[in-house]
């Protein structure tokens, strides 16, 4: 990959400068008005904090956040158990029966509209509620499994990436050796795919802590997610407390993939560093 | 000895294969695919005020199996022309934004690609990043941004360029701005890929035998990135047919996109067999892009 040329054109840092712009400047601006004293939002009287205090006894909100996390939590780790089964099924284990409707199954979810979704997952819901007696109260379990399905098909897409470029060799070693295939599976091929499940359950823990329709649908009175609340309060227009929630998400994303960052910047250095000793010695 | 451990072995993958591979498959076709057949069920039911508010296409009395099609939804989305103008009108929105996602996003993917390793990493980590953020809170910056007292116009005001604020925000205008912002990442990673697997010495090549840029620009680099330019393009256009919160958000009351028409079906006329007979017009209008995407991510899957 050293043949990929380097350009240092104006053009390029023209097109990485209006890009970056226009991908960051609104976030930066939600940030820095979340500060302002005055309640119309883009009108600039003085730096106040006030809206944090609002926010935090602002209960509706702080319910949201904690059903939103929980949820999320339990979608990510189950989309991860699912997601990795399905991306191991499609790599390695060969011609399958279903093998077109299972990918089939895995990509449709990544692009689906979320109002399809929504719908027919309630549809399925209240159909399976009036056969057996399930789901009639809708709430935490149904936007749970809503939210694992979807999130399913990106754990599987990442994983499965991720299996395909790993080195078969190891595995065929360790099952030429005796080695039963959930051995194998759980000795080595789950070591070296932790990385993309780390990811995968990252991805799926944010875009269930994302969804705001396919909740609506599948929710019940009884359940509000924070994304339902504060899609609510933003129909209604602009709201300071609603600025101060987005610079709260916004520093800990920031600080999450920094911290990220950091450590895969030092273990790639260390990694660098013992590769050079182990050569020079 | 080892040979019949082997044979054991081998006896045994095929129910282990299998065990593996129906987990996820179950859940999957009980969650994602049956729906879809249940949504196609209800927009053949009618109407009713009950719980749940629609009626039961089969029933059983006197000895009889009575099945009752009601195909009067369907007619109904075909003789009010707000159904077939919210879908027209979704589909060019959907076309004219990918287009706009690939206008900005390949320039982008190529100024990344063209960057030195060390900070490519950095620069597709900051693509990304702002879509570990809410979705709904970015789309909410654009209302502060848009607005007659917002900061675009204040500025441009200020500058002495209008001296009036521009109507932005409630308007088709603002729906296009929306959907561009909150999909680009999904149109830049995919070129990227695809960019970055690109034998750069053709490009050398082409230039040294006297190809202008223009001419490397659409007879090599776009063919050969042509995978990606799909990928991208399908990511951005099939979801944003359907999209729902961005119309929503920051179109106007003129902005009628048929996510918006399916939501108000549901949620404000209560109306479940139509909104299911607008789901299932719409999945029909996106079978093939489906399909088409389908097809590249399963080779990017690596699926036999």
């Amino acid at each position: 990959m050293s043949s990929i040329p380097v350009y240092k054109t104006r053009w390029k840092w023209l097109i990485l400068g209006l890009g970056f712009s226009f991908l960051y400047l609104p976030i930066l601006s939600l940030v820095v008005y979340s500060f302002n004293a005055n309640r119309l939002v883009t009108v600039w009287s003085g730096f106040s904090t006030k809206w944090y205090g609002e926010l935090f006894r602002d209960d509706l909100l702080m319910n949201g956040i904690i059903l939103s996390l929980t949820i999320a939590f339990m979608a990510a780790t189950a989309a991860v158990v699912l997601g990795t089964l399905a991306a191991f099924a499609m790599t390695r284990l060969g011609k399958l029966r279903g093998e077109t409707s299972f990918a089939f199954m895995i990509t449709a979810p990544l692009v689906m509209p979320e109002v399809i979704t929504g719908l027919s997952m309630l549809l399925l819901f209240i159909s399976l509620g009036q056969v057996f007696d399930l789901f009639s109260q809708r709430g935490m379990l149904t936007i749970w499994i809503a939210h694992t399905t979807f999130c399913t098909a990106y754990v599987a897409v990442v994983v499965s990436s991720r299996l395909r470029e790993l080195d078969l060799s190891v595995e065929e070693a360790a099952q030429d050796l005796g080695a039963h295939p959930f051995k194998v599976f759980f000795l080595v091929t789950l070591p070296s795919i932790m990385p993309a499940i780390v990811s995968g359950w990252l991805l799926a823990f944010t875009l269930s802590l994302d969804d705001v329709v396919i909740a609506s649908f599948v929710s019940g009175p009884s359940a509000t997610t924070l994304p339902m609340v504060v899609f609510s309060s933003v129909r209604l227009g602009v709201s300071p407390k609603i600025n101060a929630l987005a610079t709260i998400i916004i520093s800990v994303v920031a600080l999450a993939s920094f911290l990220a960052w950091w450590f895969m910047a030092k273990a790639e250095k260390r990694r660098i560093l013992e590769a050079r000793m182990a050569g020079g010695t | 000895m080892s040979e019949s451990r082997q044979n054991k072995r081998r006896r045994k993958l095929p129910s282990s294969k299998y065990l593996v591979l129906s987990v996820p498959y179950l859940w999957l076709l009980l969650f994602f695919l049956a729906p879809f057949f249940i949504v196609f069920k209800i927009s053949f039911a009618e109407a009713q005020i009950a719980i749940p508010p629609f009626s039961e296409l089969l029933s059983y009395a006197d000895e009889q199996l009575q099945i009752l099609l009601n195909v009067g939804n369907y007619f109904y989305l075909i003789d009010d022309d707000l159904y077939a103008s919210a879908y027209l009108l979704s589909l060019k929105i959907a076309a004219i934004s990918t287009f706009l996602c690939l206008l900005i996003g390949f320039p982008m993917a190529w100024a990344i690609v063209h960057s030195s390793p060390s900070s490519r990493n950095i620069l597709l980590m900051l693509i990304i990043l702002p879509s570990w953020t809410s979705f709904l809170i970015r789309v909410y910056a654009w209302i502060g941004i848009l607005r007659n007292n917002g900061f675009l116009n204040n500025f441009l005001m200020s500058i002495g360029v209008i001296d009036k604020p521009l109507q932005i925000l409630h308007t088709d205008t603002a729906v296009y701005i929306g959907i561009v912002y909150t999909y680009l990442p999904f149109m830049i990673l995919p070129i990227y890929t695809a960019l970055m697997r690109i034998d750069y010495s053709l490009i050398e090549a082409a230039r040294d035998l006297g190809a202008s840029t223009l001419t490397v620009l659409f007879k090599v680099l776009l063919p050969l990135a042509k995978g990606g330019i799909i990928a991208g393009s399908m990511l951005v256009f099939i979801p944003s047919v359907g999209e729902f919160v961005i119309p929503e958000l920051l179109g106007g009351p003129d902005s009628i996109l048929i996510g918006k028409v399916l939501w108000q079906e549901f949620f404000n006329n209560r109306d479940w067999p139509v909104a299911s007979a607008v789901a299932t017009i719409m999945l029909l209008l996106l079978v093939a892009p489906i399909m088409y995407f389908h097809r590249y991510q399963k080779r990017e899957m690596g699926a036999s």
